[in-house]
């Protein structure tokens, strides 16, 4: 066993009741090297000061309550190492603090009913069920659920909230934790909602094309969520599978980008905009939408022009790829788009090759899955294999 | 050094200073470009969310003509550099997945071989590969008093398991690095790893131009000069959204944000003009006005522009 080593922690104190401002307070402990932050922080309670605000139950990564930023990071304190945590801190001394984009209760402890909650019920948290409702249980295909697997290993921690970089921007943002839980029941074959679901996200100015793309829900999160990739998977659902044209401009920008790299191999940034606000076409810069954002733009492109930051013939014209190039990229478009059901890999299901070396002569042998099964089409729907997942 | 060069789509339309400022700088490193013109949008992680597979293809098809060059790749845009990352982790996941995005290249005859690409942003490569020392050594105007902030764009940062960013690897940390090897001053803020918020601009203008103001406030009260990034998608919301976000956070904010090459090149002995800095919306006074009493206090001939 390793030997009781000493840390010292630094915590961030703060009662809004007491009418005094935040401050640092420092203690120093003493525990195995392997032991939690956690464990740091309650040996501190226990022994100089017994006012230190932490919320926690299980010490085990499962029940979400001890969420808090560690060194800036956030995460659980009890599925942190202290030999971690030391060494990603700056000076020695490991830094805990509330975690951000929710009201500080007292100390390490925040308002989770106040923002994460709050947006956890406004997606409707629960199956609706299809009519009728089977006399006995509800019959799905296993792998069905191999689809929603992700997202609901989700143990409501907050550790994305926390940190998500829309939130900061914009409270209203439905965020990571709520979007991850709606795709859970988007995903799943028994709801009967689900384009109602994605509709409601989609038109909601603060829904699901709200996300910046910043990726720090997908390193927040401790269970592997990975909550943006779910809202990628919600637009998907939402733009493609149900062709829902949102009042964010969500789908037309993406079907806009995705048609003019067929068109040109590059991106043609002029057109990018415009179709963006009026439509996927050619005639998208005449509609009227477009028009107003062009015209409240148009001191900021006057400008770029004159300063000749953007070149006149490119931004109309475009630049292309050579023309042989051009068709290669288009083949690869109408081969991948022919296809019945998109082809996803999602590695939190199908890990990595080297995960398992050998392991594929020995499924082989044993005739279970192979690394073909793995590979699945998006819908965990019949014919497709208990490892097939769909994607991140 | 040779190396596949993909400078990506935005450096060369809506940002083209960038391009150029690679392509004045790159002799004076002795890197030698092989361009990559033919190969295609790395979807800017907008075609994956469309597709999947599309977009695996599509970047496949450029690490295969990167293949073929037998060099390393190397980019120019965070967002390349992301997007690209996060394709080239499922393609050297899987053999059998990897094995149907060659099939949908080979009527082309291109092929990704797992392994083969090694796709790195100018700012990895020079700090793992050209090294600081030999920068250090090529300086000839260090940029002594010159406050800079870094900017580097979510999709160079995050995730960092799939970008290799660890205790080895502190690829978060470069932009200081380099920064202090080109003798400048370096200047944490708060907003120096968030996003910039040009992903959702044309959805959510307000918290976009929020984001991208925010940043350059804090950098502003932390006394930077002017921002550097590598990502041109983030100098579009940071320089050419920067009169917009002004108005969004109600502050003025004036702080010209350079492009990495763009800094490079100033402590190299370019002039900003031969940098393309004029071409920026925020006027790059402040850096004008330092490179020109460098210039004066050195009594060198050539003046800044």
């Amino acid at each position: 066993m390793a030997d009781v080593q000493e840390f010292t922690l630094r915590l961030r104190r703060y009662d809004p009741e007491s009418g005094e401002a935040a401050y640092w307070d420092e203690h120093t402990i003493e525990l195995e090297p392997h032991r939690s932050v956690l464990e740091g922080i309650l040996q501190a309670k226990a022994r100089f000061d017994g006012s230190i605000g932490i919320r926690c139950s299980c010490k085990a990564a499962i029940c979400g309550s001890c969420g808090v930023r560690i060194n800036g990071q956030p995460g659980l304190a009890c599925h942190t190492h202290l030999d971690k945590a030391l060494a990603s801190a700056r000076d020695g001394v490991i830094e805990v603090e509330p975690m951000g984009n929710m009201p500080v209760i007292k100390d390490l402890i925040v308002d989770m009913d106040a923002v994460h909650w709050k947006k956890i019920r406004r997606v409707t948290p629960w199956l609706i069920n299809k009519e009728p409702v089977p006399e006995r249980e509800y019959v799905v295909p296993r792998e069905s659920m191999v689809d929603v697997t992700q997202s609901m290993a989700c143990i409501q921690c907050g550790a994305c909230v926390s940190d998500c970089l829309s939130m900061e921007v914009d409270p209203l943002f439905v965020g990571p934790a709520a979007s991850a839980k709606a795709y859970r029941f988007v995903g799943d074959p028994r709801d009967a909602q689900q384009e109602e679901r994605l509709r409601d996200l989609a038109e909601d100015p603060h829904g699901i094309y709200d996300c910046t793309h910043c990726f720090k829900c997908i390193d927040a999160c401790p269970k592997g969520v990975a909550p943006m990739n779910q809202i990628m998977r919600l637009r998907r659902r939402a733009g493609s599978d149900h062709g829902i044209d949102d009042r964010n401009n969500g789908h037309r920008h993406e079907k806009s980008f995705v048609t003019l790299i067929k068109g040109y191999g590059l991106l043609h940034e002029a057109e990018l905009l415009p179709r963006s606000y009026g439509g996927d076409s050619w005639f998208g810069k005449f509609h009227p939408n477009a028009g107003k954002v062009l015209v409240n733009s148009l001191p900021v492109i006057t400008k770029a022009v004159l300063r000749g930051k953007v070149n006149p013939k490119t931004a109309m014209l475009g630049h292309k790829i050579p023309k042989a190039d051009l068709k290669s990229v288009q083949r690869i478009y109408d081969k991948v788009e022919s296809r019945d059901e998109r082809l996803e890999l999602n590695l939190y299901i199908s890990g990595y090759d080297e995960d398992a070396p050998g392991a594929k002569d020995e499924t082989v042998q044993t005739g279970t899955a192979t690394d073909a099964q793995n590979i699945a089409s998006e819908y965990g729907q019949p014919g497709q294999s208990p490892e097939g997942s769909p994607s991140r | 050094m040779k190396v596949a060069y993909w400078p990506g789509c935005v450096s060369r339309g809506f940002t083209p200073e960038l391009h150029g400022s690679m392509a004045a700088i790159a002799p004076l490193l002795d890197i030698e470009l092989i361009e990559l013109d033919r190969g295609n949008c790395c979807g800017a992680g907008v075609i994956a969310e469309h597709n999947q597979e599309l977009a695996d293809t599509l970047n496949a098809r450029t690490f295969a003509l990167a293949q073929q060059t037998g060099h390393m790749m190397m980019n120019i845009c965070s967002t390349c550099q992301g997007s690209q990352t996060e394709c080239q982790e499922r393609l050297d996941a899987n053999a059998e997945y990897r094995a149907i995005i060659n099939e949908n290249l080979a009527e082309d005859g291109l092929e990704y071989t797992k392994g083969d690409t090694v796709n790195k942003n100018l700012l990895w490569l020079l700090v793992e590969d050209y090294g600081l020392e030999n920068l250090r050594a090529k300086v000839k105007r260090p940029l002594t008093n010159l406050k800079v902030g870094p900017f580097y764009g979510c999709y160079i940062v995050r995730p960092e398991d799939r970008l290799g960013i660890d205790a080895e690897k502190p690829r978060d940390t470069y932009m200081s690095l380099l920064i202090e090897a080109l003798g400048g001053t370096v200047i944490e803020y708060a907003g120096m790893h968030k996003c910039c918020g040009f992903p959702i601009i044309t959805m959510n203008e307000t918290a976009s131009l929020k984001q991208a103001g925010t940043h350059l406030g804090d950098a502003k009260d932390a006394d930077a000069d002017c921002l550097v990034t590598p990502c041109p998608l983030c100098h579009l919301n940071l320089d050419l959204q920067q009169p917009l976000a002004e108005r969004v956070v109600g502050r003025e904010l004036d702080l010209p944000v350079l492009h990495l090459p763009q800094l490079i090149g100033l402590a190299l002995g370019l002039s900003p003009k031969e940098l393309g800095l004029n071409r920026h919306v925020v006027k790059p006074t402040s850096v004008i006005d330092w490179s020109t009493a460098v210039v004066a206090g050195v009594g060198a001939g050539e003046g800044g522009w």
